[in-house]
């Protein structure tokens, strides 16, 4: 894994800093959070506690999936001001698959393909205020997609 | 460098379907190749998209996403013809980059 340092200077070096970062978003990569193999280290590296079980997210991805190298997976969440969506693979090899912060004028809506080493619950945390909910759904893998 | 993103954004009604689709090895590091060697991590760690300078969304991604990524969103506001903007910068420090005007679906 790349050092941080070198990780910082590969940002300048691609002008990345320029870019206006959405206020109390961390626009350095969240070395901690993605190396964790488990759920609730990935979780406490985002700084995720309290979580709400909310029937107000919809979760779209299939029951089973033939291959887990590509399994589509749509949030839709509709609890009000939903600043970011963080989706989890709690069987992966590491817990975190990706989380996104919206602006302004963007909906509580993400559609992305993930890999899935096995069949495992997908997690998907909405950060709405300084709340958190969550939503699940299982998906039966069939064929390893994390090679 | 545009080529390596593929983009479309439609506005239908209030809402601005955005759907990306991005030219990526996304190596997880726990791969082999047919020697047996193990072949190096090369994911897109940072994703950002924005229209006329105001970002739209930022995203930091893992291993888990799949080879050649894609994402849709939703945007609302937008007009036809604003452009929006997408980069992104993997771990070895590559980037990104493509843009796409607003067209009505």
């Amino acid at each position: 894994m790349m050092q941080r340092r070198k990780f910082i200077k590969a940002l300048f070096a691609a002008g990345a800093v320029a870019l206006l970062p959405i206020k109390a978003f961390a626009d350095i990569w969240n070395i901690p959070a993605f190396q964790a193999d488990k759920l609730q280290e990935a979780l406490a590296a985002l700084e995720i506690s309290n979580v709400t079980i909310s029937n107000d997210i919809q979760i779209i991805a299939p029951d089973k999936a033939e291959n887990g190298a590509v399994v589509q997976i749509e949030v839709n969440s509709h609890i009000p001001n939903t600043q970011s969506i963080a989706i989890f693979v709690e069987n992966n090899p590491t817990a975190l698959i990706a989380n996104f912060v919206f602006g302004q004028g963007v909906d509580g809506f993400v559609v992305t393909r993930i890999k899935m080493a096995e069949t495992s619950d997908v997690q998907a945390v909405i950060k709405s205020g300084n709340r958190y909910f969550s939503a699940k759904k299982r998906v039966e893998v069939l064929e390893n997609g994390c090679g | 460098m545009s080529e390596n993103i593929r983009m479309r954004a439609q506005l239908s009604g209030e809402v601005t379907e955005v759907k990306i689709l991005m030219s990526h090895p996304m190596e997880t590091g726990r791969r082999k190749n047919d020697y047996g060697d193990l072949i190096p991590a090369n994911f897109i760690q940072l994703v950002s998209a924005s229209i006329n300078g105001n970002v739209l969304l930022e995203a930091q991604w893992g291993t888990g996403i799949s080879k050649n990524p894609y994402l849709t969103f939703h945007l609302r506001g937008a007009k036809v013809g604003d452009v929006i903007h997408v980069n992104w910068t993997d771990n070895l420090g590559k980037t990104g980059e493509g843009k796409i005007a607003v067209t009505l679906a």
